[in-house]
């Protein structure tokens, strides 16, 4: 019989760090905010490359290529101009008078990403990788997509570039955002359903993966979120980053002096962490990040991870995941689809375990109400995801001083959500 | 104890254990011994398999709905082992079951349960360090996949890790029966070789007797997974004594040799 194995280091994370990262203690291992990875595709202890065997070649193809790519000036300079001539950018940083007038606190600004072409922020990450795929010579690229934005953005950029597009959506999300599925049609995707599980973001993963498996050595696989395995936390952080690059150089200018907060989203966290990525060093602006609080707290009514979540592996990455004592993962709901995930990036969860950034939810009716309240007060109506975000800012506004600044970014337009909106809203007879 | 395949080709059994309930599982295990399986691979189900087709999926959505677990697998595990003394059994597994459990209590009750090896889908060889220490301490054999997108790097870097067998993926893509098996199977054993005198067991896809023969001419064990799953979900009421049929089926045309060198 074997003897009991002594504890020594760790490369999976330890009982101690799992326990403490549960309990909301800080561990030691990310104690550098500034540079919370570890190494390459850690964040403290999370993140990783967990996924079969078949993909591995794959995902080191995908960093290797990254890597060169980072340092190219001409992908670069090649990926600038398409962000500024074809998406949009920069984005507006816009002062929400009426909003701050309202409130009676802090001045709020609003990070204009829905303004961008396809209506969220993320046509950065599919622009980026798009470039990537032509750099590596495939022609088919797939996609997962929750709210649809994701897809549609995916769709677009293999238009752009010429590539054949397929994209999983798990059908509750088709019948929830009907519209963006014709615009992915319109723009030549197949789109196809994906019926099991909970039939949301986390299943068309799921099929986005298999295909993947199946598919490898012709296909990219375009990850719409600072999710799964390495090196996609890492690389579509950084093609988000310009939102605060953008956000910080503009409070600058128009304020001359950094925000009190940030406040943004997070599902799989990729416009939370684009916005917060260059504000890191600032220690004195706060960054919250909001989750989907759902219509209630038990496991299966929301997808807020840092309060009943709890360390795990999912679909190639560690980090807090929504799952019961057998370690088999929850069901999430959200009135938003793209909130609407079991688990949530890494960097998030190193972020949030160091204390640098705090997570706080929305709920459903919380985010549905800051619509309608945005809607009138300035004459945007924000997605829902990105409404989660604006729900937070009304609580915190006024409780802040009038000297104090807070951006709330706005990571999507309301369109797709107009149906679900009216659904809920119950304002039109 | 240590995993040994007696015969060549060896049959390697794969059961999504709990469907469709365990005390069926453990009928359908000890028929497919009796019937000719040198090596079980006892299936953990879980909510999100990635790497798994169609016919795993639904017979993993089925074993949840009564929440079959990794403890309940291997208190099976040991009912099993008390009535197949030879037999290799295999948790066949994702990581997050077994996280959750703990990788020193999962090592420690598959040990005492009898269990000689374990594999994690999900779990690379890079992610492994601690997997591997713990495992080892244990005197369990970790098996990995090998993969036809494997560069040889990486088949050097598995071959090291594994004990007992290598399970070799016959072609991408998810688990499921195909009518033709690529090149791929045959070179990818040919190349394996050259880093290992592990034996080599072959899956995905394979369904067939045919298949079987073909794929045990140059392999040193087959896997057959899906095809038995799918003979479970296609024979309620009469689950055991279809997958020992079938297993007779399956081994009815290639004749099993003692095998060699282990």
């Amino acid at each position: 019989m074997a003897t009991s194995p002594r504890t020594t280091k760790f490369k999976l994370p330890t009982l101690a760090a799992k326990s403490a990262a549960r309990m909301g203690h800080p561990h030691a291992s990310s104690s550098r905010v500034s540079a919370p990875v570890t190494e390459p595709g850690r964040f403290g202890v999370y993140g990783g490359r967990y996924v079969p065997e078949t993909l591995m070649a794959a995902l080191e193809e995908l960093e290797r290529e990254y890597n060169k790519a980072k340092l190219d000036r001409k992908f670069q300079a090649r990926l600038e101009e398409l962000l500024r001539t074809y998406a949009g950018r920069p984005t507006p940083l816009f002062f929400a008078r009426r909003l701050t007038q309202k409130l009676g606190g802090a001045k709020i600004y609003l990070k204009r990403e829905d303004l961008l072409h396809t209506g969220a922020h993320k046509i950065n990450n599919c622009l980026g990788q798009g470039l990537l795929v032509e750099r590596m010579g495939k022609h088919r690229v797939i996609a997962e997509t929750g709210a649809g934005q994701h897809g549609v953005a995916t769709a677009t950029v293999c238009a752009l570039l010429g590539f054949e597009c397929v994209v999983y959506m798990g059908t509750e999300d088709m019948r929830r955002q009907e519209l963006n599925v014709f615009r992915m049609r319109l723009l030549g995707a197949d789109v196809r359903g994906v019926d099991s599980g909970s039939r949301t973001l986390k299943d068309a993963i799921n099929e986005a993966m298999r295909d993947w498996v199946t598919n490898v050595r012709a296909t990219h696989y375009l990850l719409g979120s600072v999710l799964g395995a390495h090196p996609y936390p890492t690389m579509v952080r950084d093609f988000h980053r310009v939102i605060g690059r953008e956000a910080r150089a503009q409070i600058l200018k128009a304020e001359g002096k950094l925000p009190a907060a940030i406040i943004a989203c997070v599902g799989g966290g990729s416009n939370a962490i684009g916005i917060f990525y260059d504000f890191l060093n600032d220690k004195k602006v706060r960054l919250i990040g909001v989750e989907a609080g759902g219509r209630g707290d038990a496991l299966g009514d929301h997808a807020a991870r840092f309060r009943g979540g709890s360390p795990g592996v999912l679909q190639g990455t560690y980090s807090y995941v929504l799952q019961d004592s057998g370690g088999q993962i929850a069901l999430t709901h959200s009135v938003s689809a793209g909130l609407d995930y079991p688990s949530i990036g890494p960097e998030h969860a190193a972020l949030r375990d160091s204390g640098r950034a705090e997570y706080v939810p929305a709920s459903d009716a919380e985010a549905l109400e800051a619509t309608t309240l945005l809607a009138r007060t300035e004459g945007i109506i924000p997605a829902l995801e990105s409404a989660h975000a604006v729900a937070e800012v009304l609580k915190r506004a006024p409780k802040m001083k009038k000297s104090e600044i807070v951006i709330v970014n706005i990571s999507g337009r309301g369109d797709k959500d107009i149906g679900i909106m009216r659904e809920n809203l119950k304002i039109d007879r | 104890m240590p995993l040994t395949f007696y015969k060549k080709p060896a049959l390697v059994v794969y059961v999504t254990c709990g469907d469709p309930n365990l005390a069926t599982t453990r009928e359908i295990v000890l028929a497919a011994i009796a019937a000719g399986a040198d090596v079980i691979e006892l299936g953990v189900p879980f909510s999100d398999p990635v790497a798994d087709g169609p016919v795993i999926q639904r017979a993993s959505e089925r074993a949840l709905k009564h929440s079959t677990s990794l403890g309940q697998v291997l208190t099976l595990a040991a009912e099993i082992r008390q009535h197949a003394q030879s037999t290799g059994l295999i948790v066949f597994s994702y990581l997050n079951p077994v996280l959750r459990m703990g990788m020193d209590r999962f090592c420690k009750v598959a040990r005492a349960a009898g269990v000689d090896g374990a594999l994690i889908t999900d779990l690379p060889v890079e992610e492994a360090a601690e997997y591997l220490r713990v495992m080892r301490a244990y005197d369990l054999s970790p098996i990995f996949l090998a993969a036809p997108t494997s560069p040889d790097d990486r088949l050097q870097r598995i071959a090291d890790a594994s004990r007992g067998f290598i399970y070799a993926i016959s072609r991408t893509g998810v688990t499921g029966q195909r009518q033709q098996l690529a090149g791929d199977a045959r070179k990818l054993v040919r190349r394996l070789r050259r880093f290992t005198k592990l034996p080599i067991a072959l899956g995905f896809g394979i369904s067939t007797a045919e298949q079987f023969t073909e794929m045990g001419a140059f392999a040193d064990a087959v896997v057959v997974g899906s095809a038995i799953v799918e003979t479970v979900e296609r024979n309620s009421g009469r689950e055991a004594i279809a997958v020992r049929e079938f297993v007779e089926e399956l081994l009815a045309v290639t004749p099993q040799l003692a095998a060699t060198s282990n």
